[in-house]
């Protein structure tokens, strides 16, 4: 099933839109400025309607079926968080009216920076950042500019467990640091020695993910932490696997000096097809004044700096700039209307509605990995948290690989997991089913893991050709990059 | 508790299943001191009392469906068509993620695809990528990779003092660690001659906004030449409704073009979420940052559309990626995408004339007030500067009484325009509003 290009339906004339006459004296255009031509498509509202329509039905997604995408947590989105953010006294406020015009959404930004302080032990919480791994670089110039405000410029080095996502590298490359990689252990903790190894005065700190990407929550995570503040370094946490923990134990009292939280996956807003997400910053008291900004600030006092109408009764909010920041990174503050749904999710579950999160994404991870952990094998085999890492790799079936696996599950009617990571894990399987899904899901889910485990000893092919029942068959990625078509030309 | 569906015969099966008594025997590794830490978040609200309570923190805003609006500055109202948010409202888009596994993913994939293509007719340019998460960003990584193009070598960056304030505060930021020297937006006297006269053999790139920050637009022709002469790159930020009307940065030679989505049918949403465009020639696509989505066939032949050229993303490169970027802003590109497939060819022309004679008409009017004189010369598209008689935020405290939010107190970053307002005015402006908030500053200035 294919769907023609936009560019390929419609025809010369057409608009999906009406547009009022000019209501005012028609200014001389500049004639030297003027394009030639707009090569865009000219389509009617309902060929426009059905076009979309039709394109989304080709989507896999939470709402049409199960998602354990590993790393990802792929959670149920609630729809009341989309009517919040689509409020009018929300969306559709400018970034530099005054800040008396705007307290409603201070307000809120305020709020959530408490609860994430709250959630996590931080001193304090930016929002800016618009998606993981931009928190994540903002985390890496913070420690930079700490080392730096102490006149310690050689410390460049940042430690780095080899099962760490490929955006912690790239974070610290951009800000002009090197990559020291260090060992996993044989139960899928940081290696202690080879960090102990590694830790001297040129080192600037340590991202740890905890739990890890093998879903693993490390059991000598005191001790990391503890040998890299012993040489002088800090501790960046990736929150990407904060589902598991929250409720459970807070990162800053595990030593972590600065973390970045995903409200795009803890916090159930939307992926968007890749985006938008969030992914605010959270900092010890030592590394606050370096935060991002501006974040936002409360005052009791009635004649603050937001102006003469904030008069009536209540505190008053502002934002500033925190005062060694590393500055601002991107426009405006943060992606708001994102923030409005975390909010929401946070005020709908509570403390105590977060921890039974967490719990049961833990205890329905574990669920899946006893049902599967004798029938693929199971690098490491403990008590997982949110995730658990399984390889595809079948004694018995040596020609049947991770790929083939995945793509035969479309054919069961899922996504598949996270495939090929961690690295550390030979053909992954990366399985993240969250605590949004029931015991039938999961219970259906393992026996179609079953059923393939059987197919790909007893009929390989069956699995090398599929998927069989998808829009698409397989696609040929060599050929994309061969031969780059990156548009539609006319 | 809503979103978890685990019964008590549930959960009691799965634990035994999986060998607890409790829930903590799952979180042994956490050490014992530490867990289950007290956290003092509000008490949880049902969505029908905490649906009342956001409302009425969203009411305590001025927002603009109830406050005519003359602020622009780098997020813009627009008329966003129904059809838009409906279509982008689908959950099969909307609670999908990356579409990694291609088969179950097409409508995301050709849905970028579309996107990339039009944002490269938009543009004039060869190739665009899936978005950044802002325009300002999208400006620090057309830096970044230009500082890559030219090998890490090259060590300068011209920059006009027109560009976004935050622009080129966020491209500080990102490039903090990389010993970049930043030039030309030390001063407001740094118009274009000025600008290439700083562009030499260290330059990697010279960044033009059009329209800029002031509203202007700048004349682009022959600059390629001149940057391209020492061997640097030409980044141009451009206003994406701008170029219904107006000639492509691509047309003049540019290397990257890069600005804020926003007005593509996305709501202003406080800043954000929003998108950044990023379009380049074919020959730099190896240098770009970003997802891409590339046509293909299937098994059978069929036409397809993967993400591809990932050599160049983290998640395969590491510290040797282009950029570390991974979540983009696809929901918004998909927006930006239906759109302009909307509006198409003409209406986007169309719209783009609006806020030309709107703007016109805004300068013309506000120009015949006593004491206020528009000082923007040069060809502008929806934007203008007007020196007022008293200070902008004396002003704009004033018009809130009269329901309106006025523009942008260009003195918060240029010390030379105390008391210049940045006003702007379009499609969404009628006549009478206009009439309105001239008499409006009129009677608050006076």
């Amino acid at each position: 099933m294919t769907e023609p290009l936009i560019f390929e339906i419609g025809g010369p004339g057409r608009c999906a839109a009406s547009l009022p006459d000019p209501d005012v004296p028609l200014a001389e255009l500049p004639r030297d400025y003027l394009r030639d031509g707009l090569p865009l498509p000219e389509v009617g509202e309902l060929d426009l309607v059905r076009h979309y329509v039709r394109l989304s039905q080709l989507n896999h997604a939470v709402d049409t079926g199960f998602y354990p995408l590993g790393s990802c947590t792929m959670k149920y989105n609630p729809k009341m968080n989309e009517a919040a953010a689509r409020l009018p006294g929300f969306a559709h406020t400018h970034p530099y009216q005054d800040a008396c015009t705007v307290q409603g959404n201070l307000r809120l930004i305020y709020e959530l920076q408490e609860f994430l302080k709250d959630i996590t032990g931080f001193a304090a919480v930016s929002l800016q950042p618009a998606a993981g791994a931009h928190g994540e670089f903002a985390g890496v110039l913070m420690i930079r500019a700490y080392h730096q405000a102490r006149g310690d410029n050689k410390r460049t080095v940042m430690l780095i467990p080899d099962s760490a996502h490929g955006t912690n590298p790239a974070s610290t490359a951009m800000c002009g640091y090197t990559v020291t990689e260090i060992r996993s252990d044989s139960r899928g903790n940081v290696d202690l020695e080879d960090l102990k190894a590694h830790c001297n005065d040129d080192v600037a700190g340590i991202m740890l993910t905890n739990p890890n990407t093998l879903g693993l929550f490390d059991e000598h995570v005191l001790e990391v932490c503890e040998a890299v503040h012993g040489c002088g370094g800090l501790v960046y946490g990736d929150g990407a696997n904060l589902n598991a923990i929250i409720g459970i134990v807070k990162p800053l009292e595990l030593g972590f000096d600065v973390m970045h939280f995903n409200l795009h996956k803890t916090f159930s807003t939307p992926h968007g097809g890749g985006g938008p997400g969030s992914g605010p910053v959270g900092a010890s008291a030592a590394l606050a004044d370096f935060l991002p900004g501006p974040i936002a600030g409360m005052s009791e006092d009635s004649d603050c700096e937001s102006g003469a109408c904030c008069d009536d009764e209540g505190p008053c909010y502002s934002l500033h700039l925190p005062p060694k920041s590393v500055g601002r990174l991107k426009a405006f503050y943060g992606n708001f209307g994102v923030l409005v749904r975390a909010y929401a999710y946070i005020r709908n579950l509570g403390s105590k509605g977060l921890r039974k999160a967490a719990e049961h994404a833990v205890l329905n991870a574990n669920y899946l990995r006893v049902k599967l952990q004798d029938v693929y094998p199971l690098p490491y085999r403990r008590v997982c948290m949110h995730e658990f890492v399984l390889s595809g790799k079948l004694p018995d079936a040596p020609a049947v690989h991770t790929l083939d696996i995945a793509k035969r599950l479309m054919d069961f009617g899922y996504h598949p997991p996270t495939i090929y990571f961690p690295l550390i894990v030979p053909e992954a399987l990366m399985i993240e089913p969250t605590e949004t899904e029931s015991k039938e899901t999961l219970d259906a889910f393992a026996q179609a893991m079953i059923q393939i485990a059987e197919e790909a000893r007893a009929n390989p092919d069956l699995l090398h050709s599929a998927p069989h029942i998808t829009p698409l068959r397989r696609l040929d990625d060599v050929k994309a990059a061969r031969e780059p078509r990156l548009r539609w030309r006319p | 508790m809503p979103y978890v569906p685990h019964s008590d015969a549930d959960r009691a099966a799965m634990m035994k299943a999986v060998g607890i008594q409790k829930m903590d025997d799952l979180f042994q590794d956490v050490p014992a001191h530490l867990r289950y830490p007290k956290m003092d978040l509000p008490e949880p609200l049902s969505e029908m009392e905490l649906m009342a309570e956001l409302t009425a923190m969203s009411e305590r805003n001025a927002d603009l469906k109830h406050f005519m609006c003359f602020l622009g500055a780098g997020a813009y109202c627009h008329y966003i068509p129904s059809v838009v948010d409906q279509i982008v409202s689908r959950s099969e888009f909307y609670t999908a993620y990356t579409p990694y596994q291609a088969e179950i993913s097409q409508g995301t994939l050709q849905g970028i695809f579309e996107y990339q293509s039009m944002i490269c007719a938009l543009t004039g340019m060869d190739v665009a990528n899936a978005s950044h998460y802002d325009g300002a960003t999208a400006v620090a990584e057309a830096v970044v990779m230009a500082h890559n193009v030219s090998r890490k070598k090259r060590r300068k960056v011209v920059v006009s003092p027109f560009l976004h304030p935050e622009y080129r505060a966020t491209t500080r930021t990102y490039t903090q660690g990389l010993e970049l020297t930043i030039v030309g937006d030390e001063s407001v006297r740094n118009d274009l001659p000025a600008l290439l006269s700083m562009v030499d053999e260290d330059t990697m790139c010279l960044i033009v906004q059009t329209p800029n920050f002031l509203g202007e637009l700048e004349d682009l022709r022959g600059v390629a030449d001149r940057v391209h002469s020492k061997g640097a790159l030409l980044v141009v930020v451009a206003d994406p409704i701008s170029l219904g009307l107006f000639q492509p940065p691509g047309e003049h030679g540019a290397d990257i073009v890069v600005g804020e989505g926003q007005p593509l049918g996305n709501a202003i949403n406080f800043g954000g979420p929003s998108l950044g465009f990023f379009a380049t020639r074919e020959n730099l696509v190896h240098k770009m940052a970003g997802r891409l989505v590339g046509q293909t066939v299937d098994a059978e032949g069929r036409r397809g559309f993967v993400l591809t050229l990932s050599a160049r993303e983290q998640h395969i490169r590491r510290e040797k990626a282009t950029s570390n970027i991974c979540s983009n802003e696809a929901l918004n590109a998909l927006t930006a995408a239906v759109y302009m497939a909307a509006l198409g060819k003409c209406g986007l022309r169309r719209v783009a004339e609006l806020c030309y004679h709107k703007s016109h008409y805004a300068a013309h009017r506000i120009g015949r007030i006593p004491g206020f004189q528009v000082m923007t010369q040069k060809s502008f598209f929806k934007e203008f500067v007007v020196k007022c008689p008293v200070p902008v935020s004396d002003l704009n405290d004033g018009l809130l009484e009269w329901g309106i939010i006025g523009g942008y107190d260009l003195g918060r970053d240029y010390p030379e325009f105390t008391n210049h307002m940045l006003v702007c005015a379009t499609e969404t402006c009628t006549r009478e509003e206009i009439e309105y908030f001239a008499e409006a500053l009129q009677e608050v200035a006076g």
